[in-house]
């Protein structure tokens, strides 16, 4: 499966949800296996309405699902072996376009046989 | 901007992104040639490289270093599968230990840089990064997770900051 990405906010997204340590957790938490809603409020110190909240951004950026259980809401990759593929790609594509856009400043920074 | 396209494969655990510069061919090239220049762009800000060794050969080995905000460094290490100057570069890419030494001998992702003059006189550079497999991949996650997103997200916060 090839998958294209025509424009940034879908990678907006993934580091928004990424950019608070709590969501970082969750995601690292979900990636080793299902957690519930409460069972995750139970481990932070935080809301449980709080939780529900960074599960909605992470949900949102794609990165967990939430499934009901009889009672319980269980949050997961999933895929898991597919989401941690995409969640590593996306590691290594913003690792890459930071390090582009850094050469472009060097090339426009510097004289040396650079063109205009 | 200068990334023109990105790919990325889940199957084969493969990224591609292709830039354009308006610079010529052997300018671009030294980006990679020059270690000098390869330090002001390979780590992310807050994670700047010093390049201890640079032997762009095949067989060679590139090494260096990233000093984090606390003075921590992390080392890494390339190693050379192809080299024809000034189009292609093809490595592995790897981590190393504390002391410099690398981790299992396993790479965490293969590297393919090739460029392109372009017809306005600028050039093209495709790079092709792939998890040579799923231990590489959830090594880099693990690590990543930690580290890698947060050098991911220190890349985007002087962009932040600016606006």
């Amino acid at each position: 499966m090839v998958v294209g990405i025509p424009s940034s906010p879908p990678l907006d997204d993934v580091f928004y949800a990424l950019s608070d340590p709590t969501r970082r957790d969750i995601v690292a938490r979900a990636v080793t296996g299902e957690h519930s809603v409460s069972a995750l409020a139970r481990a932070y110190p935080i809301s449980l309405t709080a939780v529900q909240k960074h599960v909605a951004v992470l949900e949102r950026a794609g990165l967990v699902t939430k499934s009901r259980r009889g009672r319980e809401q269980i949050v997961s990759t999933e895929p898991r072996v597919l989401a941690q593929a995409h969640a590593a790609l996306d590691a290594l594509e913003a690792g890459w376009r930071g390090r582009i856009e850094r050469m472009q400043e060097i090339l426009d920074t510097t004289s040396e046989g650079g063109s205009t | 901007m200068s990334v023109t396209s990105v790919h990325k494969d889940v199957e084969a655990l493969t990224m591609r992104v292709e830039a354009a510069f308006a610079a010529p061919l052997e300018r671009v090239w030294r980006l990679w040639s020059d270690p000098r220049q390869l330090e002001r762009w390979w780590g992310p800000p807050l994670y700047p490289a010093t390049v201890t060794e640079h032997d762009l050969e095949v067989g060679g080995t590139v090494r260096y270093y990233m000093t984090g905000p606390e003075g921590d460094r992390h080392y890494g290490w390339w190693k050379i599968t192809s080299v024809e100057p000034p189009q292609v570069l093809t490595f592995d890419d790897g981590f190393a230990d504390a002391e410099g030494n690398e981790l299992e001998e396993m790479p965490s992702a293969t590297v393919a840089v090739s460029l392109e003059e372009a017809e306005d006189g600028g050039s093209t550079m495709a790079i092709t990064s792939r998890f040579p497999s799923r231990e590489a991949m959830e090594q880099l996650l693990q690590m990543g997770m930690e580290e890698g997103m947060i050098a991911a997200l220190g890349q985007i916060d002087p962009l932040l900051a600016e606006s």
